[in-house]
């Protein structure tokens, strides 16, 4: 009989585990949910088409986005136009060129996991002193979107080794022993096949670019005006909706909006992202001969 | 003075990784269009010996080479070397096969271009021709365009072949090219590799003493002293197997030992 009641006890453990894996993650998902509903319940009633492409009006209450979806895209094309070289030949030089634990890689690593874990505002305080003063961009979109640059390097160049170390050892042994060069194994066959991984890393990077408030606060400025070039200063999405929800009184719902319309810029370049990174893996074995 | 029979020629090659000696003092022949196989028990060194001949080696900062080897005469580890051009002469199929994250096709022709041949229909012939030879033309002339992970593991080993083959070199190392394939598979490949006897210089490593048996002309026997693997014996096949001279393979060869 003891053994039975050791079975009962067992099975009702076993059981409530079970539920409290369930309930956890529906709580995350209800968490999502809550968040995703909050913002369309508010913000969907206000967006539109006007919405997207009109200027603002009365300090973003009424009007639309325009000047600021446009700084937004701005800053974000400076940020992946400088980090992504850069962190690409990084992430090269640390998983083809120094794999082992000794040497300049360890310290090229450390410092980037250190640099990962600096705040914004610090990044932010950093692009205000060297890129807005120092080199007399002063607030401006250039300023921003080097001080993102700056900011997503390290963790763009760390996702980004990852991938390239994911792809199997056997595949550069084999290039190798057909006679190929290591510069045709690496834009031939490793870059592709780490596609997926590398556009991980994109997708993460440009996910934190786009979250970015307090970095650009004091390096792209908040003028809500069309930008005329990149050293002009323009609001990014991020600060738009600090602006309106903490200094608009009655602008939560213009907020709301201009949220759901991030959201739905990230979930469009992620998409977009992986997309172009599986045509690219795909063209690897797609051709006949 | 080099004898013209003669193909490859190790002498007093040793091997260190990392300042740790994995082979010492190896003297190994391999007469041209001849199959050598070379066999004893693990970590004996066969492998690391085998991939000295395309200096493969080269690829681990840590390993170190010493002694010589001679390809046709010419000395192969000196620096300066075209490192790339001896890989082209000296093909390698591996124990897992190693087809590249590319279509069936392209497998083939890919190397081929980068080793400079332009045109697209030379190519596409020398493919077709190649893996008529390995007997895979016929199972995947319709599907080239397809991933070549998608084929069995035995047809992508006769596809690494066809890809070592097409760039048509003097000499194939086979690091146990059928260990890692079903019963019929490696059969296929044994067949295959015996077809190349007389074209190809083959050096083979095997664990598979009665593929030995069958496949070889000529025999090394490595073993290992203290950690470090060394060549204990070699000859022609017909000579070490029916007579071997050191009672190490004669314990071998009858299975006592290994």
């Amino acid at each position: 009989m003891a053994s039975s009641g050791a079975a009962c006890f067992d099975r009702a453990i076993d059981t409530a585990l079970a539920l409290l894996a369930w309930l956890v993650a529906l709580l995350v998902v209800g968490t999502i949910g809550w968040i995703v509903a909050d913002l369309l319940r508010q913000g969907l009633p206000r967006l539109s088409w006007a919405f997207l492409v009109e200027l603002p009006i009365d300090a973003g209450r009424s009007g639309g986005i325009r000047p600021i979806l446009i700084s937004t895209l701005l800053i974000l094309g400076v940020c992946l136009a400088v980090s992504v070289p850069i962190g690409l030949a990084t992430a090269l030089f640390l998983a083809e060129f120094q794999r082992g634990h000794r040497g300049f890689g360890p310290l090229v690593r450390y410092s980037l996991d250190t640099l990962a874990g600096v705040p914004s505002i610090v990044f932010g305080l950093f692009g205000n002193a060297f890129f807005s003063i120092t080199l007399g961009l002063g607030f401006s979109i250039l300023s921003g979107g080097l001080t993102l640059a700056c900011m997503v390097l390290p963790l763009l160049i760390r996702s980004m080794e990852t991938a390239l170390r994911a792809v199997p050892a056997e595949h550069r042994l084999a290039a190798a022993a057909l006679g190929l060069p290591q510069r045709v194994s690496l834009l031939h066959i490793v870059l592709p096949a780490a596609a997926p991984g590398l556009a991980v890393g994109l997708i993460l990077g440009i996910g934190r670019a786009l979250a970015e408030t307090a970095a650009l606060l004091f390096t792209s400025g908040y003028v809500d005006r069309l930008p005329g070039s990149l050293l002009d200063s323009g609001r990014a999405l991020s600060v738009h909706i600090f602006d309106l929800a903490m200094n608009v009184p009655g602008g939560a719902s213009q907020a709301a909006a201009t949220a759901l319309v991030l959201v739905a810029l990230v979930l469009l370049i992620n998409g977009f992202t992986g997309w172009a990174a599986q045509r690219w893996l795909g063209s690897l074995s797609s051709a006949a001969l | 003075m080099t004898d013209p029979d003669l193909c490859l020629e190790a002498c007093d090659l040793s091997v260190r990784y990392g300042g740790r000696p994995a082979v010492s003092g190896v003297g190994l022949q391999a007469r041209r269009g001849r199959i050598l196989a070379i066999v004893g028990p693990s970590g004996c060194g066969k492998s690391t010996v085998l991939a000295c001949f395309n200096r493969l080696h080269d690829l681990n900062p840590a390993c170190d080479l010493r002694g010589s080897i001679r390809l046709d005469g010419q000395e192969i580890l000196r620096s300066g070397l075209d490192v790339l051009a001896l890989r082209r002469r000296v093909g390698l199929i591996v124990q897992r096969p190693n087809p590249l994250p590319l279509s069936i096709g392209r497998n083939l022709t890919f190397p081929l271009r980068h080793h400079g041949m332009g045109r697209r229909a030379d190519r596409q012939d020398a493919a077709r021709q190649a893996m008529q030879r390995v007997g895979l033309w016929e199972e995947v002339k319709d599907r080239l365009g397809r991933p070549a992970s998608e084929l069995s593991g035995g047809q992508q080993q006769r596809l690494c072949l066809a890809r070592a083959l097409v760039l048509e070199p003097e000499v194939l190392l086979l690091d146990e090219p059928c260990s890692a394939l079903d019963p019929l598979a490696s059969a296929v490949v044994e067949e295959l590799v015996a077809s190349l006897r007389g074209s190809v210089t083959i050096l083979i490593v095997t664990h598979n003493l009665a593929q030995a048996r069958r496949l070889a002309d000529d025999v090394a026997v490595f073993w290992n002293r203290d950690g470090v693997g060394y060549l204990e014996e070699q000859g022609s096949a017909d000579a070490v197997f029916a007579a071997p001279r050191s009672p190490i393979t004669a314990a071998y060869l009858a299975g006592a030992r290994g």
